[in-house]
């Protein structure tokens, strides 16, 4: 059996200009190659976007489209409803795509409607918990007490101030038929939930935390590690959630104490070697507890 | 009020006749823009749905709910949303509609741009009305003049008929260009207020403007894959804004073209070549410009001041994007006096409408040009204001915008 594609069966071609090592491109290739050729995507301005399209040049062996920042569940829905009158939204898969910031923050309002619409849409959000694009400010989907451009520690600072925004839990509140989340650490989990998640007719929602290389500083090697540890931790848990019941991604053996995950960035170094970061790291723990305990996940 | 108009005007047999004919409807403006876009037949139609927003996309609701109408209809949670639905349809290569003004028009300024940026044909219907604050819901023209510089064609009519036959000129220039198109239309002058209007035949419409069919490759197609919204580095952007600029320019060769192609099909015109129209200009001494429905007022004051033997006409724009200079200035160049009539004003400056007049006439005319501010949130225009507008541009030594109708 092959095991590695060749990479221009691919349906993000290479070539793109992501940095090395990118969780996020990983992670799109992956979402594509499950959604297959019929699929039409709208993304959302930032690191997916530039890095693929540099005009004339293009990755995407899909039709795929590009509006604004904000807007590319709004895109998606009118791509939907064009493909209806067309008598194709049976057969083509119309995934609407962006990161964090886009999700979380700028595009949230339109997100909310797309999903009140009940449209069959998949969403996917590529999580890097900051703005990487433009330099590593803070979003909605920063984790407490990360180093940022926009929530740097100082002495008056620990870092970012507030606990991330839960998108998961506010896409089951709005009824979507699918949501689930994931890492870039689990490729084929990856692919499993979006082919998962195409069952489903309706809006859906996946969450994958991609692994910003510069902006969560860690080496370029370390994107599918920090993505197993992130769930190994109970910092991010992995489920799905669809006909009322969650199933999670168990933690195999003892979940990691944070530290184990929190050590490798240096966006959270500022935690270590003194008393407040110490108190800090407690805190960060006592979430990645509660996550564990919430979703079950030992 | 309306009918004592209505009556003037057909008394009146130097202006046009307005014979309330069998082939005629009584029509809301709002509900008649509703019944030529059901015709118009575009696939997708999203509209957020409360003030500042008109009847027109409640009747496209009832066309809707009634199978009357075979459109998607999707409402949206914002005009910004609205608006980028549309661009997503567009995309994958279907006929699209919605209608906003004021604050909604605003909201999508940014998709505006980057729809005209994205040479996608959409057409909107811009309910011309005020923009906050104070907040006031009534009509001006300050918000489609605010987006003047998005890349839009901008289109403004005087009658709900013109509204009418200016719909089906936009689909018609949009989609042959792949540029957006608005629209403009007085809100509540015209949106809310009954007026006889001929609505042409399905059959006619198919003539003028057939289905939308936009050429392979240049949309979302599983069959023929294509990229759209790239990014553009210094390398590119310009040269890309360079073609949007020039092909917007250029467009008024299209306008009159299609205009021909509009007065064969339906047999009446839109003013006089779909660009501008002239009123009683030839030997005038002052000439009035302007756009929109305040258009109509000022043909009335016109012919009450030339029964008093005052050479005065009026020069109303259609297209304000692309701005016309030539055919503009052919019936300016030989004025004593231009006035030009804004119901906008930038900030800082003066009448939008003023400043591109003076910059289309630089060195075409000796003409004195001055602004003059009417009607802003929703002010009535009277013919006696008009008429005060003509003395003050005489009477008055500097070139000072004013006010009408204003205490200090």
């Amino acid at each position: 059996m092959q095991k590695y594609k060749n990479p221009n069966q691919h349906l993000i071609a290479p070539g793109h200009t992501a940095c090395p090592g990118c969780g996020q491109l990983m992670s799109a290739r992956l979402v594509l190659d499950a959604c297959g050729s019929k699929t039409i995507i709208a993304n959302a301005t930032g690191c997916l976007e530039v890095t693929t399209t540099k005009y004339p040049t293009s990755s995407w062996k899909v039709p795929w489209v590009h509006s604004l920042f904000e807007n590319p569940s709004a895109v998606a829905s009118g791509i939907l409803a064009a493909l209806k009158q067309k008598g194709l939204d049976k057969e083509i898969t119309v995934l609407a795509q962006g990161g964090d910031g886009s999700t979380f923050d700028i595009g949230f309002g339109l997100i909310s409607g797309m999903w009140e619409r009940k449209e069959n849409i998949l969403y996917v959000c590529y999580n890097t918990e900051v703005y990487s694009n433009t330099g590593y400010q803070a979003s909605g989907a920063t984790p407490l007490d990360a180093n940022t451009t926009t929530t740097p520690p100082d002495k008056k600072s620990m870092g970012n101030a507030f606990i991330r925004k839960n998108m998961g839990e506010i896409a089951i509140a709005h009824g979507c038929v699918y949501v689930a989340q994931t890492t870039c650490g689990y490729p084929a989990d990856i692919i499993n939930k979006v082919k998962k998640a195409l069952t489903f007719t309706g809006p859906k929602y996946l969450e994958i935390l991609t692994t910003c290389i510069p902006g969560w500083g860690v080496e370029n090697e370390m994107a599918v590690q920090m993505g197993k540890l992130a769930h190994k931790t109970g910092i991010y848990p992995v489920f799905e959630y669809y006909d009322d019941e969650y199933h999670v991604m168990k933690i195999p053996g003892e979940p990691l104490k944070v530290d184990e995950y929190l050590k490798l960035h240096k966006r959270f170094k500022h935690l270590f070697g003194n008393e407040r970061g110490k108190e800090a790291i407690k805190q960060i723990q006592n979430i990645a507890d509660k996550n564990i305990e919430k979703y079950n996940l030992k | 009020m309306i009918l004592n108009k209505l009556e003037y005007r057909i008394k009146n047999t130097e202006y046009r006749i307005m014979k309330l004919d069998n082939s005629k409807q009584f029509l809301e403006g709002s509900h008649a823009v509703a019944e030529i876009i059901k015709l118009i037949k575009p696939a997708v139609v999203a509209a957020y749905p409360i003030t500042p927003q008109t009847h027109i996309v409640e009747d496209l609701a009832k066309m809707k709910a009634s199978g009357e109408g075979g459109f998607e209809y999707i409402n949206t949670e914002s005009e910004f949303a609205a608006a980028s639905l549309l661009l997503g349809a567009s995309a994958t290569g279907v006929r699209t509609y919605t209608a906003t003004c004021s604050q909604g028009l605003l909201l999508m300024t940014e998709v505006l741009f980057n729809i005209a940026g994205m040479r996608l044909p959409v057409v909107i219907t811009c309910a011309n009305r005020a923009v906050s604050a104070p907040i006031n819901i009534w009509n001006d023209q300050q918000d489609a003049v605010t987006i003047r510089d998005a890349g839009w064609l901008m289109l403004y009519g005087e009658t709900n008929q013109e509204i009418i036959d200016l719909h089906l000129l936009a689909y018609k220039l949009a989609e042959t260009l792949r540029l957006p198109v608005m629209v403009n239309m007085d809100g509540f002058v015209l949106t809310h207020t009954y007026e006889p209007v001929l609505m042409p035949g399905q059959e006619q419409i198919n003539k003028f403007l057939p289905p939308y069919k936009p050429a392979i490759g240049t949309y979302l197609d599983v069959k023929n894959p294509v990229t759209l919204g790239s990014l553009a580095t210094p390398d590119s952007y310009m040269e890309i804004r360079k073609q949007l600029a020039q092909d917007i320019y250029l467009s008024s060769d299209l306008i009159k073209k299609y205009h021909t192609d509009f007065k064969k099909v339906f047999g009446r015109s839109i003013g006089d070549n779909g660009l501008v129209e002239e009123y009683k200009t030839k030997d005038a001494e002052v000439i009035l410009v302007a756009m929109g429905s305040v258009c109509g007022t000022i043909k009335d004051a016109i012919d009450e001041m030339r029964e008093r033997k005052q050479k005065v006409g009026l020069l109303k724009i259609i297209s304000f994007r692309p701005f016309a200079d030539e055919e503009v200035i052919k019936h300016l160049a030989k004025a004593k006096y231009i006035a030009v009539v804004d119901k906008s004003i930038s900030l800082g400056s003066e009448g939008v409408l003023a400043t591109e007049i003076k910059r289309a006439a630089y060195n075409q005319t000796k003409a004195k040009i001055q602004s003059f501010i009417v009607g802003l949130g929703g002010r009535d225009v009277t013919k006696e204001m008009i008429e005060q507008i003509i003395f003050d541009i005489k009477k008055d030594k500097t070139n000072k915008m004013h006010f009408i109708s204003c205490t200090d």
